[in-house]
């Protein structure tokens, strides 16, 4: 199973953390900060694997973001490759083109569609159109409720 | 695109665009200050927020927390928004529940009360909410409060398909929590069965939790096995279009192939012969299909396809009863490991491992071994490198043992310092099992130390010694090896000790030699002396004791040595003690007291020296 996914940027920054697997918060800090340093310090035509503590890391850059996952030692690296493409597709049809801006304004969506992927650290969901449809009836619940304070937040309240 | 918010939280996207604008560490954890006061203010105000606010204070304060700011309140108002019967709050409240309670929030009850209600919700977006958030907090009370209902849920014919896969994953993360939540007995057969559900999502899903329940039980859920191979089959010849939504870059379902493969591993080959024959053909197919021209130039089309092909591999070597296949995938792998791409050479240099201890493919693995060094020479990556180390390990045999120790050898030379030491104890290891002649054996260690001493543990070096004592025909090479060693301008520590030993138990063996004297022995040993630590200084204490015997020759000048004051005066008190000891027993100058036998026997282990 997945152990958790990272998504920082080529600076460092954090701009999502899934975890499956519970640890206190000081722990995560801490293992965070150490791979993020690891992987910042790997060239680009290295492999897209690395054994780091006990565990097994697969990583992929896209553009300016690094999409990295911890999986056990008896998981297939190569299909977890396949989930950080799956959810990049993903990301992609539902922002439209999407960038690291999207990921950090509507951090909370890109939790929404992780959590339709992947459930408990395993693959749900492989089917893209699936996922979309799941994705697509949430939103349209949203836009049935009527946002109260939208009116106040634009200053016509 | 720019990012733009349909649902209208105006005020996060301004809140986020500030801290964005901050300039310094401390103009960012300003801002985030006076937000915070700002929402504990609103939160223990008078007027009672309505849902999008708390919503939106919420949000803002998850994404504090997610910046790497601890957050000390909120909790309740979260909580809160799991009861509104809007579903973007009830979201919020979830996520910011799922990231920030820990399992013995006293919260929790509440928590619980509210996944209740949406677990029976007639809405299956509100019931997989629910879901998903008992799946990614996962704690014991959880599991015991819905342990009994989840199952039931799964099975249901009346749970539609979405629900269904949450459900499988949402069972499978209590079940980690706490395997007893699924008893043995009603709930198997019907577990199993959602291997043949129409819908391959939900089959993917069960796969997981089916896989997770035969590791703790496998006979129990034998049933799956007949299962798991006819849907695997199915797969394996199914045509892309056949699959539709379940066909990754034209691989149909490699998720769900590659679940099956692995749930296949929990088992020896089926006895069944039918059954046992559809898997063959099953792993024919697939290594076939690695030869035929891929559908797509696309990375993804080949990852998920190799993926597969991977798994299958692992599945042949498990089974490690079809040499045809073993031979095939063996071939195959070879094929991988001069691939262009970095990541299949990695791969194929770890599944080699695996087909390398098995007797069937030993000798195939074999014929890859020039490929191998040259990997191990030529690949950028250490991670490659070391992969090719480890296969060239599993590779060694009496045949090939002293090329490979060689290999290593020259290899440890430029290695990194994070992989010495566990290249020391290999190359250590397989010395030792293979050397057919003892004069080898002795010089690789002796290399070791030399090459890469620091990381030559206490072990290693005990080993080579307890070996040159208990063989006699390598005795008086051991004793002229470590004298020339010790002749090099730098002497690793190490090399100091074992020959300080060696020499103590065998230097009469090069006495003889004019260049190897007692005194030139003698001096050389000392000449080193003080530039090592305490515990070395006492071996060779040790050492000197045994040359008065040894070469009563040059008693006086040892007698010398152990006088001076930097020895019976010295601070530590081990030394002061031999020098004192060794000095009265040379005194006394009876031969009996002296005798080897007497010396090396009260002390054999190299540790008590």
């Amino acid at each position: 199973m997945l152990q958790f996914m990272l998504l920082f940027s080529r600076q460092g920054k954090l701009r999502l953390q899934k975890w499956y697997v519970a640890h206190p918060d000081k722990q995560k800090k801490k293992i965070t900060r150490e791979l993020i340093t690891t992987i910042l310090a790997r060239k680009p035509k290295m492999c897209s694997f690395l054994e780091w503590k006990d565990l097994k890391i697969v990583y992929k850059r896209y553009a300016s973001l690094y999409f990295c996952c911890a999986i056990d030692q008896d998981d297939n690296e190569l299909l977890t490759l396949e989930i950080i493409h799956r959810y990049v597709e993903l990301l992609d049809k539902y922002f439209g083109s999407v960038c690291e801006l999207d990921i950090i304004f509507n951090f909370e969506k890109a939790y929404f569609i992780l959590d339709e992927l992947l459930l408990g650290g395993e693959i749900q969901e492989t089917s893209k159109k699936n996922v979309l449809k799941a994705i697509a009836a949430q939103d349209l619940l949203q836009e049935e409720e009527t946002p109260q304070g939208f009116f106040e937040d634009h200053g016509l309240g | 695109m720019p990012a733009v918010r349909g649902d209208g939280m105006r005020g996060l996207a301004v809140f986020i665009s500030d801290i964005r604008n901050c300039k310094s560490k401390e103009a960012e954890i300003k801002r985030i200050n006076k937000e915070l006061a700002n929402i504990r203010s609103k939160f223990r105000g008078d007027r009672t927020l309505d849902g999008y606010q708390k919503k939106k204070y919420v949000c803002k304060l998850l994404f504090i927390f997610l910046l790497g700011h601890d957050i000390d309140f909120g909790h309740m108002e979260a909580v809160n928004l799991l009861s509104s019967n809007k579903y973007s709050e009830k979201q919020i409240g979830y996520l910011f529940i799922s990231v920030l309670i820990s399992a013995n929030n006293e919260l929790m009850k509440l928590i619980i009360q509210s996944i209740k209600n949406d677990l029976s919700s007639r809405n299956p977006i509100h019931v997989n909410l629910a879901l998903q958030c008992i799946a990614n907090i996962g704690s014991r009370e959880m599991a015991e409060t819905f342990g009994s209902e989840i199952p039931k849920l799964l099975v249901s014919g009346e749970t539609i398909d979405v629900v269904k896969q949450s459900a499988a994953l949402c069972l499978l993360r209590l079940f980690r929590t706490l395997p007893d939540i699924i008893p043995s007995g009603e709930w198997t057969s019907r577990i199993v069965h959602l291997l043949n559900d129409q819908h391959l999502g939900v089959v993917t899903a069960a796969v997981n939790l089916i896989d997770a329940l035969v590791k703790k039980n496998s006979d129990e859920y034998k049933g799956c096995i007949s299962l798991a191979v006819s849907r695997l089959s199915r797969i394996v010849t199914a045509s892309y279009t056949d699959l539709q939504d379940y066909t990754y870059y034209f691989v149909p379902a490699p998720w769900l192939s590659m679940k099956l493969l692995r749930l296949l591993q929990n088992y020896p080959p089926p006895e069944d012969p039918g059954v046992r024959g559809r898997l063959t053909e099953c792993l024919e197919t697939i290594l076939n299909k690695a030869q035929e021209p891929p559908k797509s130039k696309k990375v993804q089309h080949s990852n998920a396809k190799n993926a597969v092909l991977f798994e299958a591999i692992s599945l042949i070597i498990h089974m490690d009863s079809e040499p045809n296949l073993l031979v095939r995938g063996c071939n195959q792998l070879g094929q991988f490991l001069q691939h262009r791409e970095t990541n299949l050479r990695y791969l194929a240099l770890e599944s080699m491992c695996l087909l390398a201890t098995s007797e069937f493919s030993h000798e195939a693995v074999k014929k890859h071994q020039e490929t191998v060094v040259t990997a191990l020479k030529t690949e950028r990556d250490v991670s490659v490198r070391q992969r090719a180390v480890d296969l060239l390990y599993a590779m060694c045999d009496k045949t090939n043992a002293e090329e490979i120790v060689g290999e290593m050898l020259n290899y440890l030379e430029t290695a990194d310092y994070s992989i010495r030491e566990e290249m020391v104890m290999k190359v250590a290891i397989l010395a030792e099992k293979y050397a057919s002649d003892y004069t080898w054996y002795v010089d690789v260690i002796l290399n070791l130390i030399r090459i890469a001493g620091d990381y030559v543990s206490d072990e290693v070096w005990y080993r080579v010694i307890q070996i040159v004592i208990n063989r006699e025909d390598v005795q008086g090479y051991a004793a002229k090896t470590v004298f020339e060693a010790l002749q090099a301008p730098a002497c690793h520590e190490n090399m100091v000790k074992v020959a300080a030993y060696i020499l103590g138990e065998f230097g009469n063996l090069i006495a003889g030699d004019q260049r190897s004297s007692p005194f030139v022995q003698f001096n050389l040993l000392h000449s080193k002396y003080h530039l090592c630590a305490a515990q070395t200084r006492a071996l060779l204490l040790t050492t000197y004791v045994k040359f008065i015997n040894l070469f009563p020759e040059i008693r006086a000048d040892i007698q010398n040595i152990l006088k001076s004051d930097s020895n019976i005066r010295s601070s530590e008190v081990e030394l002061q003690q031999r020098s004192m000891e060794y000095l009265q027993l040379s005194q006394i100058a009876s031969t009996d007291v002296l005798d080897p036998a007497a010396v090396s026997g009260a002390a054999l282990h190299p540790a008590r020296q």
